[in-house]
């Protein structure tokens, strides 16, 4: 059940208009300025704490990045690459978790009417009560974030804590930061932020600093302060996410009219035929000819 | 291969032995099956066929399983079957008057064995189009084998997997098209047996090999 404080923007295999009395609400954005983040993890959780989730305390694998990926119970995951960037050593610490996509390639893929849906203020938002756990939102994702619980064969991501925006708070992952790392806002205002964030970081010597906001899904709601904003793969983010081709065409209305079309096609071309042509039957004097039997 | 003689006491001829039916009725229900739900996880027009299974879930479910169960039921089918539709002269001739066999100006040729080649062309067309689904299914089968490929590559497999579902429609549209067309053949896959004046009007060469009488 989407929240009835949100309107809704998009919704999964619904090929209509929504209700949308409450549209002036603005969009929100969240943006992570790496520069300011120093790893400490509240933020991960907070999340698992008002989203009430269990992680398993997972193994020492050689870094500090624990759990080591996004799961189903872990819906940001603090992660620590280790890079060379201009001679030197690098530690990039990347706080992972989903976007929330202007145009998310998950709804596109989503074959479940209302298992995803977006609303007005942004926040694309899984309902787990109508995910039948095909998966085709994890192909259809450009940053590999949705994961499919194999207990109840349902997806898990980020929700950008709709329910806490729905009523006036600031994400809970946003209310533990303890350096700033994180704000939250409406998108024009973060917007802002995120250039003087960079004016600061450009004058401090990162001159390749960036804000990462890409353009291939139209924007994000949730906007990176990148220092190293030419290598944006250092940070595990691909450098021009797109739905692509392939998605697009397959969760086409052109491919799903094509579709229809063929079926119809094919029903009144035999329609017409048996009215033109009649049924094929053995002629009777075929069957009266040289043996008794009845067809 | 039926050891029995087709050629049964009460003069009819047996053309679809129990195994074959039985195996035949079975795809087609799976087929069904498979299609319904194929189509509400296509396009959110049918999404309402889900609950012809139970809900979206439940479907979703069922549909890779139902798949493998037709995989395997169209081997069993067709193997046994191959021999009868090898391709022959004759099936290239059938191919060239199709369309005034279609529109009834020629008769079947006397060349035509069991199958005729329209009849072959389907049995070849079934065996890359299920094998591109079942091999395609597997790659996009949440949660067991799906993780181990690429998004990319499970991009086109979802996308080619339509595609080729569309086609097999088609193939499939055909074949019930012209089972109702050609009357006695939908009698001949249920009860099994066709009468003599049948098998020499539509199989001449297949009714001369089983009686040892010429059409």
């Amino acid at each position: 059940m989407a929240l009835d404080t949100q309107d809704i923007r998009a919704r999964s295999a619904t090929p209509s208009s929504f209700p949308s009395a409450r549209s002036f609400q603005p969009e929100v954005s969240k943006l992570i300025d790496l520069s300011r983040c120093i790893g400490c993890k509240a933020c991960q959780s907070a999340c698992m704490e008002w989203n009430n989730l269990r992680d398993l305390v997972g193994n020492f694998d050689g870094s500090y990045t624990n759990p080591p990926d996004l799961n189903d119970q872990s819906w940001t995951v603090m992660k620590f690459h280790e890079t060379e960037i201009d001679g030197h050593f690098a530690w990039l610490i990347m706080k992972d978790g989903c976007l929330h996509c202007a145009e998310p390639g998950c709804l596109k893929a989503c074959p479940s009417p209302g298992a995803i849906v977006q609303y007005q203020n942004g926040i694309v938002d899984f309902q787990q009560d109508q995910c039948i756990g095909c998966g085709y939102c994890i192909a259809g994702c450009p940053f590999n974030i949705p994961r499919l619980r194999r207990e109840d064969s349902r997806v898990y991501k980020c929700t950008l804590c709709s329910d806490r925006v729905g009523v006036g708070l600031e994400p809970a992952c946003i209310k533990a930061c303890p350096t700033q790392a994180l704000s939250f806002g409406s998108r024009a205002e973060m917007l802002l932020q995120a250039e003087h964030r960079l004016t600061d970081l450009q004058e401090r010597g990162f001159t390749q600093a960036a804000v990462y906001n890409p353009a291939g899904v139209g924007g994000t709601h949730v906007l990176f302060v990148l220092p190293h904003g030419d290598r944006p793969e250092a940070y595990g983010l691909p450098r021009d996410p797109r739905i692509g081709p392939l998605l697009a065409l397959w969760r086409s209305t052109l491919a799903r009219s094509l579709g229809v079309l063929t079926m119809f096609s094919v029903l009144v071309a035999g329609v017409l035929h048996y009215m033109r042509y009649g049924p094929l039957e053995v002629p009777e004097e075929e069957s009266g000819k040289k043996d008794e039997a009845k067809p | 291969m039926s050891s029995r003689d087709p050629l049964l006491p009460d003069g009819r001829i047996l053309r679809h032995d129990n195994r074959e039916r039985i195996v035949h009725w079975t795809v087609a229900i799976a087929f069904i099956f498979l299609f319904l739900s194929g189509l509400a996880m296509f396009s959110p027009f049918f999404f309402w066929l889900s609950l012809l299974f139970g809900g979206g879930q439940l479907m979703r479910l069922l549909h890779p399983f139902c798949g493998v169960a037709l995989a395997v039921l169209f081997s069993a089918y067709a193997w046994p079957l191959r021999r009868d539709n090898r391709w022959t002269d004759a099936d290239s001739d059938w191919v060239r008057s199709m369309f005034r066999y279609m529109r009834k100006e020629a008769n079947e040729l006397a060349g035509t064995g069991k199958y005729n080649a329209g009849q072959k062309l389907m049995y070849w067309s079934m065996v890359p189009i299920i094998a591109i689904l079942f091999l395609t299914g597997v790659v996009m089968w949440q949660p067991y084998f799906a993780p181990a490929f690429p998004a990319a590559l499970r991009r086109v497999a979802g996308l080619l997997h339509a595609a080729t579902a569309f086609v097999m429609f088609v193939g499939i549209g055909v074949h019930w098209y012209a089972a109702y067309w050609t009357k006695g053949s939908v009698r001949a896959m249920v009860r099994g047996t066709v009468s003599q004046a049948w098998a020499r009007f539509h199989y001449p060469r297949w009714y001369r090999d089983v009686t040892g009488k010429d059409p």
